[in-house]
């Protein structure tokens, strides 16, 4: 899971990215707000799932987001 | 450090727009003289900012009828209406918006913003599922988090990305309730109301509009986006405010649910807060009732919106999709917004300067909002000092002329 996120920054920020599941994705990665929403727009598609407002807010790492989307899926 | 230095993010990117010198957010008018002319350090300036849409605020009868209610009735109510009770006056515009929008019920807060809040807040509650357009205005994510409604965000204007979300929940329990705008603010763009409404068909939600900005504005009566689009039927709630095209402050929500009225005794930002003035109602019934009166209002503010939109475009800005009383202009930084707000300023036109995180995406835009009181030469005027102020700052190219502008 953790390539298939990576390749998805890789599209949305237009880079090569490395990451880890202690990377932050705004600290180290650099993303403002707008592109955290386009990035978990991207995620949200890429797994056919929605991301609820209050989950996206307590996702700070990598493993977070990891973590949310096998969550979400595991529910859906 | 202090308790609010968790801000310091915020207060860096503003000291950066202040030791260019502006203060975007201390602009003081010495006086304002009409819906279009304000006096700026001594200065006459043409409002172009002010969401007057038509122009109500200096109407004779709107102010002799706030003069009157003040002169008989005071100067505020003191109070919240479930605590000291309404006045004649809440009753008769909440009578008034119920008739014009042929609804069963209507409901007057004391800001738009509140009216958002209470609204959201009461309608989806634990277990419900609210669909957010990712473009809503702050008082619908603020609304959101009142309440405990799981949030969902779909893409700007985009149905398709609604109904896929609509459809992923497919058997989880919980009312839906999906939120779009008349116009949005920033860029003037109108939603798709029409495809929207097959979604909530479709997926048996429901569907509110905030008609904020297109109140006596869209529509052939001026009931908004829901009326131009032919889809009244299809909205349960309707959110608006008196704040742009009625001159005044409130907000409003009205519907034809059954149950409406429960939202007086379980709506916080409705009875927590005291209720409007009465010279603001008073105001507020004679602005809606000049409104649907004189549809020269109308018509006299799209034609200045096609003016300054088009002439805009023709001189080689980039602005929204639609020529709708909101029209923006993008910039392409930040240095260049800031440069060019003041510049238009100091050529006597004033309008909004708004900066990410506010804008729809990374760059600054230059928000004007159109009256029907402007006039001709009025919207011409800025069109020039648009065209100056672009071709002193390198965005426009010195042989682009105004083909095709307003003429």
């Amino acid at each position: 899971m953790r390539d298939d996120i990576a390749s998805i920054f890789e599209q949305v920020l237009n880079r090569p990215v490395e990451i880890t599941d202690d990377t932050d994705i705004v600290e180290d990665l650099g993303m403002d707000s707008l592109g955290v929403m386009n990035f978990v727009m991207a995620i949200e598609d890429f797994y056919d799932i929605s991301i609820p407002l209050d989950r996206i807010t307590q996702v700070q790492t990598v493993g977070d987001l990891i973590r949310a989307v096998e969550e979400l899926r595991k529910g859906a | 450090m202090t308790i609010l230095a968790k801000h310091a993010a915020y207060k860096t990117a503003y000291d950066t727009v202040r030791n260019m010198g502006i203060e975007p957010l201390s602009v003081r008018f010495d006086d304002v003289l009409s819906p279009t002319e304000g006096v700026l350090a001594g200065k006459r300036t043409i409002l172009l900012g002010t969401n007057n849409y038509l122009g109500l605020t200096f109407d004779p009868a709107c102010i002799e009828k706030a003069v009157e209610a003040t002169k008989s009735q005071g100067t505020g109510t003191t109070g919240s209406r479930i605590a000291n009770g309404s006045y004649d006056g809440h009753l008769r515009l909440e009578q008034d918006l119920a008739k014009f929008y042929g609804r069963q019920h209507a409901m007057v807060f004391t800001t738009g913003y509140q009216a958002n809040l209470g609204v959201l807040s009461t309608l989806v509650g634990r277990g419900d599922h609210l669909m957010l357009d990712a473009d809503s205005h702050a008082s619908i994510y603020d609304g959101s988090r009142l309440g405990m409604a799981e949030v969902i965000r779909f893409r700007h204007n985009n149905p398709d990305d609604l109904y896929k979300r609509l459809r992923r929940l497919e058997g989880v329990p919980g009312d839906r309730l999906i939120v779009v705008e008349g116009i949005y603010s920033m860029l003037g763009d109108t939603a798709p109301l029409k495809e929207i409404a097959h979604v909530k068909r479709e997926t048996g939600a429901y569907l509110l509009v905030d008609e904020a900005h297109s109140l006596g504005v869209l529509g052939e009566t001026g009931r908004g986006l829901a009326e131009q689009a032919g889809v009244e039927a299809d909205v349960d709630f309707i959110v608006g405010t008196f704040s742009k095209s009625l001159g005044s402050v409130g907000g409003f929500c009205v519907s034809d649910n059954p149950d409406f009225d429960v939202m007086r005794i379980v709506s916080r930002p409705y009875m927590f807060t005291a209720s409007l003035p009465p010279g603001v109602i008073a105001s507020t019934i004679e602005a809606l009732h000049q409104m649907q009166i004189r549809p020269e209002l109308r018509a006299n503010l799209m034609r200045n919106a096609r003016r300054l939109h088009d002439g805009l475009t023709a001189l080689g800005f980039e602005t929204g999709p639609e020529a709708n009383p909101i029209v923006a202009a993008v910039m392409p930084n930040q240095e260049i917004a800031v440069a060019f707000w003041k510049m238009l300023l100091d050529s006597g036109v004033y309008l909004n300067l708004a900066v990410p995180p506010a804008t729809p995406t990374n760059n600054p835009l230059l928000r004007s909002s159109v009256s029907a009181a402007h006039t001709i030469q009025q919207i011409d005027t800025a069109l020039e000092a648009f065209e100056h102020v672009g071709r002193q700052l390198g965005m426009l190219s010195a042989d682009k002329r105004r083909a095709g502008a307003a003429s």
